[in-house]
């Protein structure tokens, strides 16, 4: 049986790692409201735009707009919005795992994939196993739109440029606290709902100034708001996830501690035991 | 006056207002333009300008900052960068924003990458500095 001093040594360590993950869960708790509170608020702006989006691509026929035209797909580019910080249970690997068989699937039938990966723990994740086109790290721990501005700015270079034909976005949307779905979305081509859903809508709007200059402004416009909106549904799912994980963690360390005590107490009374002995023979020995 | 549009102002950050209105004006990409209860269905792309709405004979306005416009059944939908009602503008703020664009483009050719950007900058001061003066007269 293991010492005493060492049981009690263990259980010290234990403990530390339970204040660790329960502060973590805390901080985790508090962030998650805020995070939650901007995917809230981000929502109706991001779905209005679509609509918006819809209305006016829908139509209208033919190419109108570079970023509306559907080429032959042979170069794929994945964008994958993960974590820069681990430690929140399965939600980075789920994802990056949910992106492999993505990949994996679609290889035969593409040219080239490469991916492009928002957050850390994405980057680490596909680094090793494919072309990574660009990376940004360490800019969700406080989203904003600059920087989703910018990033869709370089995806859209790169498609007009003809660097890839198609563009997907895979990002973990916020569900529940306990839950994120993981989510592919293609960004590039836009797809715009065709005839028949138009014609449910036979309104005749009055469009200005005209549909192909607003076209030029809300197309580049909706691939900003859709990437700070995954940004802003991967930090929610990120703290809920890790708030999950930590207070799994918490239980887990309680349950430890609780089976250490027990270990400790049985160690001690074992030790007290043949102390007694000890002594009991000792005096029996004198005695005779 | 029986009949009101719904008029909604979203921006990426949060919905800013969801109220009944009477009559709104607003600055277009073209130009300004007013809408009343009944208008057709309209589109059309905002500039940096400034948005007034009226309800009950009270008046409103707020600073916009690129966006959106729709009007469908008497329903308006503003979609724009960000929204900033008269009474929420920080005037110093403001005017110091518009004091540090007019200083940069200065020292700027209209050729300068930055120049369109320091230009949007003090466009977005200026309006802010005026809806503001709006509020505080009323």
């Amino acid at each position: 049986m293991a010492s005493l001093k060492s049981i009690k040594k263990r259980i010290v360590s234990v403990k530390n790692t339970r204040q660790i993950t329960k502060a973590m869960k805390m901080v985790s708790a508090a962030k998650l409201r805020r995070a939650q509170e901007n995917v809230v608020a981000a929502r109706p702006y991001a779905k209005k735009l679509g609509e918006v989006l819809q209305s006016l691509a829908g139509n209208q026929e033919g190419d109108l707009h570079p970023l509306l035209e559907k080429r032959e797909a042979k170069k794929l580019l994945l964008v994958v919005v993960t974590s820069d910080r681990g430690l929140c249970g399965g939600f980075n690997s789920n994802l990056c795992k949910a992106g492999d068989r993505y990949i994996k699937e679609k290889q035969a039938s593409y040219e080239q994939i490469s991916v492009m990966t928002i957050g850390r723990k994405g980057n680490e994740f596909f680094k090793s196993r494919y072309t990574i086109h660009k990376n940004y790290s360490n800019i969700l721990a406080k989203p904003n739109y600059q920087t989703a501005a910018m990033i869709a700015q370089e995806i859209i270079d790169g498609f007009v440029a003809g660097e890839y034909d198609q563009v997907e976005l895979l990002y973990n949307s916020f569900r529940t606290v306990m839950s994120q779905d993981i989510t592919f979305q293609q960004l590039l081509p836009v797809l715009a709902e065709t005839a028949a859903a138009v014609e449910e809508t036979p309104v005749e709007y009055i469009y200005e100034p005209s549909v192909a200059e607003l076209l030029a402004e809300i197309l580049p416009k909706n691939i900003e708001v859709q990437i700070f909106k995954s940004m802003l549904e991967s930090v929610a799912g990120e703290h809920g996830a890790r708030m999950t994980a930590m207070d799994s963690a918490s239980k887990n360390a309680s349950e430890m501690i609780g089976k250490l005590t027990l270990q400790y107490n049985r160690a001690r009374q074992a030790a007290i035991t043949t102390e007694l002995m000890e002594i009991i023979s000792g005096s029996e020995s004198i005695k005779g | 006056m029986a009949e009101k549009m719904k008029l909604e102002i979203v921006t990426p950050y949060s919905k800013v207002l969801d109220m009944e209105v009477d009559e709104v004006t607003a600055t277009g990409k073209i130009g300004e333009f007013g809408v009343l209860p009944g208008h057709a269905p309209f589109l059309t792309s905002l500039r940096i300008g400034e948005l007034t709405y009226k309800n009950n004979g009270i008046t409103d306005h707020m600073a916009l900052n690129w966006g959106y416009f729709e009007i469908q059944d008497d329903k308006i939908i503003v979609l724009v960068e960000t929204a900033e009602a008269s009474d929420a503008i920080d005037v110093e703020r403001a005017k110091a924003a518009l004091g540090r664009a007019e200083e940069a483009l200065k020292k700027l050719t209209p050729e300068d990458k930055q120049h369109k950007i320091y230009e949007a900058a003090l466009e977005r001061a200026l309006i802010r500095v005026q809806v503001a003066g709006k509020a505080a007269r009323k």
